[in-house]
């Protein structure tokens, strides 16, 4: 059959719904499909990937390589190619995606339409922003799209709006090999945090935050830096499925206030240098298949917010929040970002960024709106990849260049054959 | 590997794909025999990134003998190790049947008689080279005549049967032939079917056939678990069997 009705969710399982999905496996089943918003794996966490009662299109099994030229690294690729698999196979050959996300299991179109970034960003810049060129299939037909062209920018992070990415291509980077050089420090408080981030000066660099931490010990964590290296490593491979929904208890304050210290500790205080695989440095979750499932029942939320320089001092209120409130989960990281961005409705804005998963409670929800308030107040934005709590007025006010990314959509899409639970819910297409 | 051919027919089907990837990262070639030429000619691309030595789209129709000889021509030039697994199959829901029985013969063609006239032309060559592998596969819907699926069923078992006696001619020459026997797998033919469980990944039966034709198994089923399950179920007596709709 080509429509399966199933109840699905994003990464988050807080929002279920129920609706119809085709996965074409042949472009030709594609072409021949109405119009519908495309989805790739759904690691979006909210309803960025849900459309509850209408249709969507599972691009996953459209994921062919297409073309790749060694001596400049530019790869053409379909929409449903995996980030992780695109790691494994051109490592070894001496190149890597430019930009990769925390998990491997996303697709390029993912990762396109939400423009995303790597613990490379203050270098590299955002996913899209290596995007020569792309197809995509609006109203029927297959367009080619360059890179900086309007309907380009309404597409990189424009959430699926413009039409079903069919293929790009990406620029790759050079990597000297499948291994990666990793240093991790201890950063003792936020000041120390947020000065190791800002003078690092590694092509990596991403910071592992302790959100139960108090006090003196507020904003501690671990800074990882890192370069691309050679050596023989093994592959990085999934070593465990969690089998099932775990109770609530699992990721309750006390078992993450332990595990955070461990976590901690186990960097040595001057800190330790190590060779890790590609996967393991850039994808550390991807060891736990559905580790998801660790939430329970009923799912969680990743609040992810970035937030201008000159704003640090906001954040740090934010962070004292959310550790007074026991709420946290081990899952949260700190990161200084660039000015990078492809797109109208691309996320990055040059400052720091701070993402934490929360279970899915009443407490945790509310605790999400008053940090997403203060997100606003301090001029910065939240991520449609991880919200599906924010509401819609203080939303838009976050993207200035959303009307420049309306018109574009308007004329993609003028009958709306495209929305997703996450654009009607924050009113994203509608006219102001 | 680097002197081994696998001719795939049904090349764009899912589990095909998921084979023809596995080989391609062990540098074999390929060569991607099926309908939808554009569809193979990106699954050939794909296959050359990932390693095989030469991967190239051929047209091959299982309802349309004529396009049997140049795919032969074809393989016929690649020196080395011969092999041929074949995907292609149709599977028209049994109700369309009932209605129109003349469906029987296109699907009877696709599973069964142009695949074995297929591999009857092509069976001289492993002989005459005194190697190689085919790889067939059939459902374990051909274990049984079952009321959903019976005409689709008798089609696998006569390919069965067909499999059985072309592994007892080949191996006289040392050539082998593998039927693979899977249950229900995730591709866009089980999509959306209501009665759908334990559904298995096609990569995970591109590995069960790869791993049954590298240890010379004779019949496999994939995933294994469904041998115990056939075995129950061919084991219901006519009378009581007759009584269950499944
Ligand atoms: C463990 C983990 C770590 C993460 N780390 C990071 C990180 O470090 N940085 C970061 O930026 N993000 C991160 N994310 C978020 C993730 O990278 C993004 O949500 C990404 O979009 C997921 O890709 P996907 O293929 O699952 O896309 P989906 O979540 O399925 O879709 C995302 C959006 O893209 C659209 N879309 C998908 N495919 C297509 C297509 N072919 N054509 C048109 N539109 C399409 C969808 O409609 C949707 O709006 C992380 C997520 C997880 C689970």
């Amino acid at each position: 059959m080509i429509w399966k009705t199933l109840e699905y969710s994003g990464w988050g399982r807080a929002l279920k719904v129920t609706g119809e999905l085709a996965r074409p496996e042949r472009r030709g089943d594609l072409l021949a499909l109405p119009p519908a918003p495309a989805f790739g794996l759904r690691r979006s966490y909210g309803d960025a990937v849900t459309n509850g009662g209408g249709r969507a299109i599972d691009m996953t099994r459209l994921d062919r390589l297409i073309a790749f030229d060694p001596a400049t690294g530019l790869l053409e690729a379909e929409a449903g190619v995996r980030i992780g698999d695109l790691a494994a196979l051109f490592a070894p050959m001496g190149w890597l995606p430019a930009v990769m996300p925390g998990t491997g299991f996303a697709t390029i179109g993912g990762c396109i339409a939400q423009d995303v970034h790597g613990k490379n960003h203050h270098n590299a810049g955002s996913f899209a922003q290596h995007v020569t060129r792309l197809t995509l299939l609006m109203r029927g037909e297959l367009v080619e799209v360059a890179a900086g062209t309007p309907l380009f920018r309404a597409t990189a992070g424009g959430l699926g709006q413009t039409g079903v990415i069919v293929s790009a291509s990406l620029q790759m980077v050079p990597c000297k090999g499948a291994a990666m050089m990793v240093t991790e420090r201890r950063a003792e408080n936020w000041d120390e945090h947020l000065a190791m981030l800002d003078n690092s000066t590694a092509t990596y660099t991403v910071g592992w935050i302790d959100g139960t931490a108090k006090g003196e010990a507020l904003g501690r964590g671990i800074v990882e830096e890192a370069e691309s290296s050679t050596g023989l490593v093994k592959d990085h491979i999934p070593v465990a499925t969690v089998p099932m929904n775990a109770p609530h208890f699992a990721l309750s304050a006390p078992i993450v206030r332990a595990f955070n210290e461990v976590y901690y500790r186990r960097v040595p205080a001057r800190g330790r240098t190590s060779v890790k695989p590609v996967g393991a440095f850039f994808f550390p979750l991807d060891k736990i298949l559905e580790w998801n499932r660790l939430y329970g029942r009923r799912g969680f939320h990743q609040f992810q917010c970035v937030v201008p320089l000159a704003s640090a001092p906001a954040l740090r209120e934010m962070l004292e929040e959310i550790a007074g409130s026991g709420l946290c989960s081990p899952l949260a990281v700190l990161k200084r970002m660039g000015p990078g961005r492809a797109g109208y409705m691309s996320f990055p804005m040059e400052g720091y960024t701070l993402a934490i998963d929360f279970p899915n409670r009443d407490a945790a929800r509310a605790l999400i709106r008053r940090l997403a308030g203060r997100a606003v107040e301090a001029g910065g934005r939240l991520y449609f990849a991880k919200d599906s709590l924010a509401e819609g007025t203080a939303m838009r006010a976050m993207y200035p260049e959303l009307s420049e990314w309306r018109d574009e959509v308007r004329k993609a899409d003028p009958d709306g054959n495209l929305i997703t639970d996450l654009v009607r819910r924050l009113g994203l297409r509608s006219a102001a | 590997m680097m002197d081994t051919t696998w001719i795939i027919l049904g090349a764009t089907s899912a589990m095909a794909r998921a084979t023809a990837r596995a080989l391609a990262a062990q540098g074999a070639g390929l060569l991607l025999a099926g309908r939808d030429t554009n569809e193979l000619a990106l699954i050939a691309a794909d296959c050359r990134l990932r390693g095989a030595r030469m991967a190239e789209a051929v047209a091959f129709d299982a309802r349309d003998p004529a396009t049997f000889a140049p795919l032969l021509a074809r393989a016929s030039g690649e020196e080395g190790e011969l092999n041929a697994a074949v995907f292609t199959g149709s599977m028209p829901p049994q109700a369309e049947i009932d209605t129109n029985p003349a469906l029987i013969g296109g699907m009877l063609a696709d599973n069964f008689t142009g695949p074995a006239e297929f591999l009857h032309l092509l069976a001289p060559m492993l002989e005459a080279r005194g190697g190689g592998t085919i790889v067939g596969v059939g459902s374990v819907a051909g274990d049984r005549g079952r009321l959903g699926n019976y005409a689709y069923g008798a089609s696998k078992a006569a390919f069965h049967t067909y499999l059985s006696g072309l592994g007892n001619r080949l191996a006289r020459a040392g050539a082998h032939v593998v039927t693979v026997k899977p249950g229900f797998v995730d591709t866009a033919m089980t999509w959306g079917l209501p009665g759908m469980f334990l559904v298995a990944p096609p990569e995970a039966v591109a590995r069960a056939i790869l791993k049954a034709a590298r240890k010379r198994r004779n019949v496999i089923y994939a995933p294994s678990f469904w041998r115990w399950i056939m075995l129950i179920i061919r084991m219901v007596p006519e009378p009581i069997f007759k009584k269950l709709k499944i």
